[in-house]
């Protein structure tokens, strides 16, 4: 498996690190993950809800000294 | 005697047909749980902040947004300059009441006369939440759609040549929202 690609969206705020993390699960292959990391505290609840809602899987998600870290795989059929 | 049972079973038949065709066309033109629709009406800063964050939101959620501005929603599209010619008095008074300009929306509450407002902006840059002008533009990169109501329009006399340019925005009537409406799992009136 390829390296997953780390993106930094620190110090965005809602609704940013969405609208952000869109666009990069939009331009992965099927199958292929990502990794996120943001500050702003809604991140952690809306990445799961935004997987949810979007039909991608999110791998983890783990917080600690305010920074959001989140794995996500992009699913075939969205 | 057999006659009659089956005239009776094939009317029951029937009926059960037409209930399931009736159905098939209600589920098929049934809300779409991944579109969102939204009426503005206000068109205070706070009120059209909430409004492009949920939009965007929900574009970024992969849901089809479709927004209608109506009345005072209209009115704070407008974009900053001098009136059209050709106005009436009444139209004239009401371009002067509602000056345009993005930046000019007051707060719905703790305005006070504009310091609210600064201060609010002030807060925002500093914390890096997106003003109102970053997400329309981001609402346009997402599709969002913008419908103005035209009544509104001609109601309070701004043309459309007054209105930011939006490349997605669209005058229309109330049908059209309807017609959104009805078909979106969501409808928000702000």
């Amino acid at each position: 498996m390829t390296a997953e690609r780390l993106f930094d969206l620190s110090g965005l705020k809602c609704p940013m690190p969405i609208v952000r993390l869109n666009k990069i699960v939009r331009e992965l292959e099927a199958d292929e993950q990502c990794q996120v990391i943001a500050d702003d505290p809604a991140f952690a609840p809306d990445v799961e809800a935004w997987c949810r809602k979007t039909g991608n899987t999110l791998v983890s998600c783990t917080s600690n000294a305010e920074k959001i870290t989140a794995t996500i795989r992009k699913e075939s059929h969205t | 005697m057999t006659n009659t049972i089956r005239d009776s079973c094939s009317s029951a038949s029937q009926s059960v047909l037409e209930r399931l065709a009736k159905l098939e066309r209600r589920v098929e033109g049934g809300p779409d749980a991944n579109a969102l629709s939204m009426v503005v009406f206000s068109g205070e800063l706070d009120k059209l902040l909430a409004a492009f964050v949920i939009a965007t939101g929900a574009a970024a959620s992969e849901m089809r947004v479709s927004m209608f501005f109506t009345f005072w929603g209209t009115a704070a599209l407008k974009k900053d300059g001098p009136q059209e010619a050709g106005k009436t008095l009444v139209e004239r008074m009401f371009g002067w009441m509602l000056p345009g300009g993005l930046h000019r929306r007051r707060l719905s509450r703790m305005d006070m006369c504009g310091i609210g407002r600064r201060m609010m902006a002030a807060e925002m840059r500093k914390k890096g939440t997106p003003d109102l002008e970053s997400l329309i533009s981001i609402a346009q990169e997402c599709d969002v759609e913008v419908n103005v109501c035209e009544m509104s329009m001609s109601l309070m006399g701004i043309t459309r040549e007054e209105l930011i340019s939006y490349p997605k925005m669209k005058l229309c009537g109330v049908a059209t929202f309807l017609e959104t409406a009805s078909k979106a799992g969501t409808t928000l009136f702000i």
